[in-house]
Parts: structure tokens; sequence; C-alpha cells
């Protein structure tokens, strides 16, 4: 795309990747340079790169209420959720073939099932309401003598919706199931407790909150019978063989650190610039419907639907702009259905591939907010200007 | 991922809009597959003396719509039949694969909007016209992606 390289970049896309800290990366700069020893090695070096693991290891579980020895550290979100998803179904056949998910899942979830289908699973994919809720009750009633794990996700990426973890972790705890959940985007944003929640298994990965890319963790209860995801060396207590990414690992701890030691405050600023821009589009814009939860959606969410329009010319008319975003539309899923989330709440097809998706994050200001806003319904109008089915709506003509 | 010339077809889109005299509309695609164009022509003595569009769809959709009103603009109405999609997506210095179907709605415009013509003076009778009416559904798109 033909940015001007002097623009300046208005990032509202940060459920897509953050950009990294530089705290976080000064910490990690010494396992890129001289601190280069191998975690495995008896010698100085090695050890010290081992000792830095074990202390990136302490803070993911003090973020999360979990023992240091429940941590396991992967190369991503997406493997994090595979290894639990598969990992728990190759363990637990003998026990049972049935899982239960939602319909909103990232495709890392969502995927990883359809794959375990082929392999004689079952899969329950549970609705949600139009807000995007599971209902917990819709999960209990779900629930087979042969159910062997629900998996849940924290939060949606698309419509920031939270799900009510606690309630179906308690469910899951007591008829006896494992219960995972895919918590990429809520680890850093919302406050999590493991044993509250009883989660038994959690993923999530470290650029979403300002760490670096290719580093991930998941979570496992101790006790909890899983597969080990890679064999080989006795990295990861042999449940994940491979020479560990110590940067990306001693960068994970410090962004995790940071993020859950700032999280009010940083809450704060965001749900201020959510409900801005949510409250300011809503009342400057017509035809447009605001998804996910009103209330129970993450700090820096926001998806709208503007009807008449479609989402990838809406993302690359801003991006000239200078504006960051995302869609949920066909054409920029790679794909030529819209998203399957703004499907699952019920959004026809043409409102679905007009969604527009921002999330803010700590470094943006209300002075890009005013921009965004000054911007973005000149858009809007440009592309309905040359819509048909504006036309045909002006015209009273709802037969398109 | 798009062309140069894309780019400037998507921003600065030529003949956008309605002709209020035009003798010659036709719509094609749906929205639930996310891309509807609409095309006028004005013809004079069997020549395309205007055209203008108006398109809901990418950014791919609404640089072939512009692409494909500058193509036909002059041209007889025999002429103006024989652009092929190929030839809209090469006058654009080429388009993503994924986005080849987008040029497919711009010759099925084309020739929608010259049934309509047809239709309208008497050159195509009423059956030939409902053989001809595009009928494009999202189902066929995904079928092409399929055997890719």
């Amino acid at each position: 795309m033909t940015n001007d390289l002097q623009q300046k970049i208005y990032y509202f896309d940060h459920a897509a990747t953050t950009p990294m800290r530089e705290e976080v990366l000064e910490e990690m700069l010494p396992y890129l340079r001289e601190k280069y020893g191998n975690p495995s090695s008896i010698y100085s070096i090695g050890r010290e790169s081992k000792k830095a693991i074990e202390e990136a290891r302490d803070k993911v579980a003090a973020a999360l209420g979990a023992q240091s020895r429940e941590i396991f550290f992967t190369g991503s979100g997406t493997e994090a959720d595979n290894w639990a998803v598969k990992g728990i179904a190759y363990a637990n056949r003998n026990k049972g073939k049935h899982i239960i998910t939602s319909s909103i899942e990232h495709h890392a979830i969502l995927h990883a099932c359809k794959y375990l289908e082929s392999e004689g699973f079952e899969v329950t994919y549970l609705p949600v309401d139009q807000n995007g809720l599971v209902s917990p009750e819709q999960v209990r009633e779900a629930i087979r003598p042969d159910t062997i794990l629900i998996t849940i996700m924290f939060a949606n990426n698309e419509i920031g919706t939270i799900q009510p973890i606690a309630e179906i972790g308690k469910i899951a705890r007591e008829k006896g199931v494992y219960f995972h959940t895919d918590a990429v985007q809520a680890v850093g944003n919302v406050p999590i407790n493991v044993e509250d929640m009883n989660i038994d298994l959690l993923s999530f990965s470290a650029h979403k909150f300002y760490g670096p890319k290719g580093v991930g963790a998941l979570y496992i209860r101790k006790g909890v019978k899983i597969v080990s995801f890679l064999h080989g060396g006795a990295q990861e207590r042999a449940r994940r063989a491979s020479t560990e990414n110590v940067a990306g690992i001693v960068g994970l701890g410090k962004a995790i650190e940071l993020a859950t030691a700032n999280m009010d405050e940083h809450n704060k600023k965001l749900m201020e610039l959510r409900d801005r821009v949510i409250d300011e589009v809503m009342q400057k814009i017509p035809f447009v419907r605001l998804n996910g939860d009103r209330y129970k959606r993450l700090p820096g969410n926001v998806n709208f639907s503007f009807e008449f329009i479609e989402g990838e010319s809406l993302l690359l008319m801003l991006d000239m702009k200078g504006i960051a975003a995302s869609s949920g539309s066909a054409c920029t899923s790679g794909s030529l259905d819209p998203s399957h989330v703004l499907l699952a709440i019920g959004l026809p097809h043409e409102i679905a591939h007009g969604s527009l998706r921002l999330t803010f994050g700590i470094d943006n200001t209300h002075e890009e907010i005013d921009y965004l806003m000054e911007v973005l319904p000149q858009i809007v109008g440009r592309l309905r200007e040359m819509s048909p089915l504006y036309e045909a709506y002006e015209r009273g003509n709802k037969n398109v | 991922m798009y062309s140069e010339k894309v780019m400037d077809h998507f921003m600065n889109p030529r003949n956008v809009g309605e002709i209020s005299d035009a003798n010659g509309v036709g719509q094609v695609g749906n929205a639930k597959c996310g891309d509807i164009m609409k095309m006028y022509l004005k013809i004079e003595n069997n020549v395309i003396v205007d055209a203008k569009f108006k398109t809901f769809g990418c950014g791919a959709a609404v640089a072939t719509s512009s692409m494909a009103t500058e193509l036909v603009k002059g041209k007889t109405v025999e002429e103006a039949l024989k652009i092929t999609n190929q030839a809209v997506a090469e006058a654009l210095d080429g388009l993503p694969p994924v986005k080849m179907h987008c040029s497919n709605l711009a010759e099925e415009a084309i020739k929608a909007a010259i049934d309509d013509y047809k239709r309208k003076n008497g050159l195509m009778d009423e059956e030939e016209y409902e053989n001809n009416s595009c009928s494009r559904r999202c189902d066929d798109i995904h079928r092409i992606d399929d055997d890719e």
C-alpha cells in the first residue's frame, strides 16, 4: 500500500499486535547479544539464560495466580491453543471423544477442532447471543458423560466480548471436565486468576500486550493429563522440547509484569477512548451498529458495522489517511465469507461486510481520536455516495 | 497487494455516479457476496458516449468498475461486448489472484447494461434477455476458488 513515508501512523489495531515497549526491548537485548548461552548448558552463561527463563516463568505465574511449574512457554498463542486442544484430546481419548467450544472462537481453536473431528472426535459448537456471549447454562447442558474438554475464549478478538469465564469454569469443575480458555486477547488487558476462575488450561501470546512476537505460553494446571507437544530434549519439563527462545521469553516476562502492574490505569484510559469513539460514531454517522456487548467488552475494542459500504474499501481509504484498522469483511478475511464471528451474532452478510474494528492501545491519545472522528465520517460518506445499495435505499427501493 | 494503478482507480475513481438519461442500466453481483456493481450507459447511434457506475465492494471492485467505464467509452456496442474480465484486469496492471472474481463483475456489468439497452430498443426479445441475465452467486465463486 502506498503510504507516504512521512505520514504519521494512527495505529488503532492493537488486537492484531502491539508495539513492543522500550523497557521490554532493553531487557531482551542482552540475551540477543552477550548472554547467548544455551539454557541447557551447565556453564555460567548457560545457567544465566536458564535463570532468566525461570524468572520470566515466575512473573507469568504471579500475573495469573498460578504456580511457576504450571507455565509452559510456546512459540505463539496459536501453538498454545493447538497444544491444549489436541493434547487434551489425545491424552484423554480413552475417557471420551467429545469437546465443547463456541462458534466464535479464533481459528486456532476452530481449525484444531475441525482437525480433531477428522480424527473421530465429536465437537459441539455452542451458539452465542446477539452480543457474542456464550450461555453458561448451555455449556452445562452440552456436557455429556464422554466430554473431555470445554474450550471457550476469554475475550473475542473481533467484537471484544468478554465471556462469563468464572461461571463456565465453575460448571466445568463441578462436572469434572477440563476447561481451557484462549486468553490471547485477555491477558494483560483484564484481570485473570486461574484459581478463582477454575481454569485448567489457558493460552496467551506476548505480542498482544507490548511484548515480542514469536513467543507465547500455555498454563497447564498441575495434574492435568495432556500429551507433550514436541518430543526431543528436556526443555519445558519435556512437554515442549526445543532450545528456548530466551530473549522472547524474557520479553514476555517483562511485558506481563508491566501490563499487570499498570492494568487499572491503562484500562481507565482505554475505556475512556473506547467510550468516546462509540458515543461519537453512533451520534455522527447514521446507519451504524455497534457489534459486541456494550459493557462486557475489552477496554480498547470497538467494532461497528456501517450499512451500505464494504469493509476493505473502508480500510484502504483509512490507510491512505494513515489510519491502521481492521475489518471482518470477506475481502479482508482471505475468503469470500465475512467473519464467522459477525455471522454468529446474527448479522446478515451485507452488514457483516461493512464492519470496522478499531482497537486502542496505551499510546493512543485524544488528539488521535479527534483526527479519527474527522476522517471516518467523511470516508463513510464518500463510500456511501458511490454505493448502489445506498442509492437504492435513498430511493426507498429496498429490493436490491 | 494492489498495483499502483488499482490504487489510483480506487482512490480517484473515474465516472462515479448516475446518468439521468441513461438508456442502458445493468446491475450485477449481490450484497451477500460483498460486491454489487451498477453501470449506466448512454448509447447514441450504437456508440457508447457516456458511462458511469456505482459500486458496493472492495478496492478491486471499485477499481475494475472505474476501469470498465473508461474502456467502454467511445466504443460501439459490439466492441464493448468483447471486453473481457482479463482485459479489465490487465488494464489495471493485474489483480491479486483472490480478487480476480471482481473483474468478472465488471465484464458482467457491461453486458447487463448493454442487454438492458438492447431490450429497451427492441434489439433483443424478453426470452433472450432473461436467459442472458446474470445470476452470479457466492457459491459459484467459492467453487472456482476451491478448484484453485
